[in-house]
């Protein structure tokens, strides 16, 4: 699968006439994972809302490889290639197993759709076992697996995580962690995720992002980050 | 007791009407969280326009045809021009505007038509069937009202069911915000149930009018019925909204036959009132109502 | 909300003189009623027979959308139907008219009294009812009622329809215009319910209906009865519909069917909207556009040959649509809410 580069650039965007995020720049390399770090309320899920187009931008640019995505609406952005995996209630519960995962392959060639639908069934077997079960009846992390299986029957370029570990018992979290490094391994996706769970993520991130407050703090590789103590006591609480 | 069979088959017949009717409006709700008052009104202008056409071309079935057409274009353009603006906004906004679309569209029919009462065109013959020579108390025609109403919902769960765009479609009614992060364009889809809405008002309103003639307020009862069924049915369930109408149009048609026409009014309030007086939300509704 | 607002700013640039009345808040708002009725006094000796006997109309709405206002406005709640309570409160007076021939001032009570007591029964069921079921009701019981005066026609008169017709007193002398004294009848009672609505809306009732419709939940979890409250501004609405219902007997000089369709259920709702909702003053512009603009509208539509007199009934409706969605596309508040914006706006500059 293709690898891509998303550039946030100098981003400022909030709700109404605050803004929440005060030109914010990341830039998440090719086949990395970047975890976006902060406390309740420095600005991460609304990075992901001005990436994917839910904000409108007051300032500053999204470009995917050279293809511009600010201004673009929230469909014509995932229609570009960013698939973004929202905190809590991103299945649709209505509809079973099924059909949240052919929802996500409407965006493929209409040929290609069942054997990416069996070939996302081998890599999520506990989805294959309930398919036709309405998604209200899955746990937690089985939640957590159709939401982001189904972004990836998308066939995403970008990947863009929110909480993935959120109210997941600890086993169950680093299940999801695992395979998120396993996306970014074995596809070569690119990854932007934002954690609470600092240290978890910045375990399997290759870049490091610290927001306070709607501003960037530090950018970092990951290891470098997990190791600032003065850093993770101050911003990261651990 | 051929009284009986004869006032169920009536009732039947024009429940399947009411069940339009409710299926149209449940299309919408589901769809968009708006009521649409005006999906009589709607469903009147279309009749007005395939009796035009069929003064014209002195073809039924192509009236028949431009007519829904027209219902399905009208129910789009509804949603892009006057809903579109008001989703979001405070429920009751929608409301008004729905009701502003009611009044419009039967001024607009008043003063094009005047308000007198225009006899409509049967698709079939509406001389009474029998066996032997026992009257069954139906006609040809309500036959094919009844099938009429019964594939149209039955081509409309296949294609909510088993298709792409139906997929979508259900998408965005459940989860608006998800369909969009997954690419679904949300907008077209709107637009898209409130042109199949418009087709279905579009055919209730042909179906109905042989029996109420047509005028500019021709299907404000007949709306109000097939309201009554749909909450009656949940507002939220296709099949409730059928269910509802079918059981709306037995219970009033008893209420005709044994009581006297008068009553049938008052019978559907108290059909409501009952109904909802046990389930705030309809019969046929999950446990939780959408809160409004 | 913002009237509270403006309420606390106003107190302390009061003149000191008159401080007291800002205290009192019935004081002020018979003081302005007493200054309403010197003014409609002096409009309806001023007018001829025929806008006297409009402005009777007038008050008659008014009333009517002033309950429906309350309802919409203040408690949340949607009825798509008080032109059945309007019924309920006009057979009411005019069955106790006709056959017990008491006097008019008992006459209104009891008629709002009955009104009242139907809507409390249907504020009963519909108390657990919200949005689409709630007005889905509230239509159903505007559509059905009518057909009742047809199933007993014996006593309510069928089509027909009762007679009500009052007679000016004879102190006025027996050459006193009826038209006039219509007028004068409906303003009356028109500025009574509106001194008593005030003092309701800024009492603690009004205040807890606002709180019920910003968020029941915080509303119920703060102590209050939600149910009860909720059902108390069915009771209040439907009196004020009862009331209008009279008034606009008193008006026609009948009540039947014909007087209270679907439509008129429509119009109440199409006037509390243009004269914005929770707006008490705005009840009064929404029920005089409803009954004066049509008349010049079909009017001006014959004379420019636009419409025959055949079609010309239906521009007045055509009018009230293009209104209603314009006003909620562009004035989501209404008539009085776009006033009170614009001279918020120019008192900020």
């Amino acid at each position: 699968m293709s690898e891509a580069t998303l550039v946030v650039a100098g981003v400022t965007a909030g709700y109404g006439d605050a803004p929440v995020l005060r030109e914010v720049s990341v830039t998440a390399a090719a086949g990395t994972i970047t975890a976006v770090l902060g406390a309740n309320g420095a600005g991460k899920t609304t990075l992901l809302r001005a990436i994917d187009g839910s904000l409108k931008l007051s300032a500053g640019r999204v470009v995917l490889d050279g293809t511009e995505l600010s201004g673009r609406r929230p469909e014509e952005v995932s229609r570009a290639g960013v698939a973004h995996v929202p905190e809590g209630q991103g299945v649709i519960s209505e509809l079973t197993v099924a059909e949240n995962l052919r929802l996500g392959l409407l965006l493929r060639p209409r040929a290609d759709r069942a054997a990416a639908l069996s070939d996302i069934y081998e890599r999520f077997a506990v989805l294959a076992k309930r398919r036709n079960l309405p998604a209200s009846t899955l746990s937690g992390g089985e939640r957590q697996m159709l939401v982001i299986a189904r972004a990836l029957a998308t066939r995403p370029r970008v990947l863009l995580l929110d909480e993935p570990s959120l109210g997941l018992a600890p086993k169950i979290v680093s299940e999801v962690l695992d395979l998120i490094r396993r996306l970014k391994d074995e596809i070569g996706l690119t990854i932007v995720l934002v954690e609470q769970n600092a240290r978890s993520a910045l375990a399997i991130a290759d870049t490091g992002l610290v927001l306070n407050l709607g501003t960037v703090v530090v950018t970092a590789p990951a290891g470098q980050l997990a190791a600032d103590e003065a850093l993770r006591r101050h911003y990261l609480g651990f | 007791m051929v009284e009986f069979l004869e006032f169920t088959l009536e009732g039947l017949s024009a429940g399947m009407i009411y069940a339009a009717i409710a299926l149209s409006l449940v299309l919408i709700w589901r769809g968009t969280g708006v009521l649409n008052y005006a999906q009589g009104a709607m469903a009147m202008l279309t009749s007005f326009i395939a009796l035009e056409v069929i003064y014209v071309s002195h073809s039924y079935w192509l009236g028949f045809v431009v007519a829904l057409a027209a219902g399905l274009v009208i129910g789009g353009i509804v949603e892009r021009v006057v809903i579109r603006p008001v989703t979001g906004k405070p429920p009751l906004n929608a409301v008004i505007v729905t009701i502003g679309l009611l009044i419009l569209i039967e001024g607009l029919a008043g003063l094009l038509y005047g308000s007198n009462d225009r006899s409509f065109p049967p698709a079939f013959s509406i001389n009474g069937l029998s066996i032997g020579s026992v009257a069954l108390g139906i006609t040809r025609n309500d036959i094919f009202t009844g099938v009429a109403v019964l594939l149209a919902a039955a081509a409309l769960a296949v294609t909510f069911r088993y298709t792409s765009i139906g997929l979508r479609l259900r998408a965005t009614a459940f989860n608006a915000r998800v369909a969009r992060l997954l690419g679904v364009r949300v907008g077209r889809m709107l637009t898209l149930g409130w042109a199949l809405a418009g087709l279905l008002g579009a055919l209730a309103g042909l179906l109905v009018s042989p029996a109420t003639f047509l005028n500019p307020n021709s299907m404000d009862t007949i709306f109000v019925l097939g309201f009554t069924a749909a909450v009656i049915g949940g507002l939220e369930s296709p099949a409730g909204a059928v269910v509802g109408g079918l059981v709306l149009g037995v219970v009033l048609s008893y209420a005709g036959g044994y009581l006297g026409s008068e009553v049938v009014n008052l019978f559907g309030l108290a059909a409501l009132l009952l109904v909802l007086m046990f389930r705030p939300s309809g019969l046929f509704s999950s446990a939780q109502a959408r809160r409004v | 909300m913002a009237s509270d607002v403006s309420e606390q700013i106003e107190v302390p640039a009061a003149q000191r003189r008159l401080a007291w009345l800002s205290r009192s808040t019935l004081a002020r708002h018979v003081l302005l009623a007493a200054g309403g009725a010197v003014v409609l006094y002096l409009i309806s000796v001023g007018l001829d027979p025929y806008r006297d006997y409009l402005m009777a109309q007038v008050a008659a709405m008014v009333v009517a959308v002033a309950g429906l206002t309350v309802l919409i406005g203040l408690s949340g709640q949607i009825s798509i139907g008080n032109g059945a309570f309007m019924a309920v409160g006009g057979y009411t007076g005019a069955l106790i008219f006709m056959h017990l021939h008491w006097p008019l001032g008992l006459i209104l009570v009891v008629a709002a009294v009955v009104a009242a007591a139907v809507g409390a029964v249907f504020g009963l069921a519909a108390a657990r009812l919200r949005g689409p079921y709630l007005a889905g009701a509230t239509l159903m019981f505007a559509v059905a009622l009518p057909f009742l005066a047809n199933q007993f026609s014996g006593v309510l008169g069928g089509d027909q329809g009762l007679g009500f017709f009052i007679t000016s007193p004879a102190f006025l002398g027996v050459n006193f215009s009826l038209q006039r004294w219509q007028a004068w009848v409906n303003c009356g009672v028109g500025l009574v319910v509106f001194v008593l609505l005030a003092n309701l809306t800024a009492s603690k009732v009004g205040r807890s209906w606002r709180a019920i419709r910003d968020d029941e939940i915080a509303a119920a979890l703060a102590g209050l009865n939600v149910a009860g409250y909720k059902i108390l501004a069915f009771i209040v609405s439907a009196a004020c519909a009862g009331l209008g219902g009279v008034l606009l007997a008193i008006y026609d000089g009948t009540v039947s069917p014909s007087l209270f369709t679907f439509g008129l259920s429509i119009q109440l709702l199409t006037a509390a909207v243009l004269g914005g909702l929770g707006s008490l003053a705005g009840a009064i512009w929404g029920a005089a556009l409803l009954v004066i603009v049509p008349i010049y509208l079909q009017d001006v539509a014959v004379s420019h040959g636009f419409a025959s007199q055949a079609t010309s009934a239906a521009i007045p409706t055509l009018a009230y649509g293009v209104v209603l969605i314009v006003v909620m596309l562009a004035f989501p508040r209404g008539i009085q809410g776009g006033l009170s914006r614009l001279v918020k706006k120019k008192g900020s500059l």
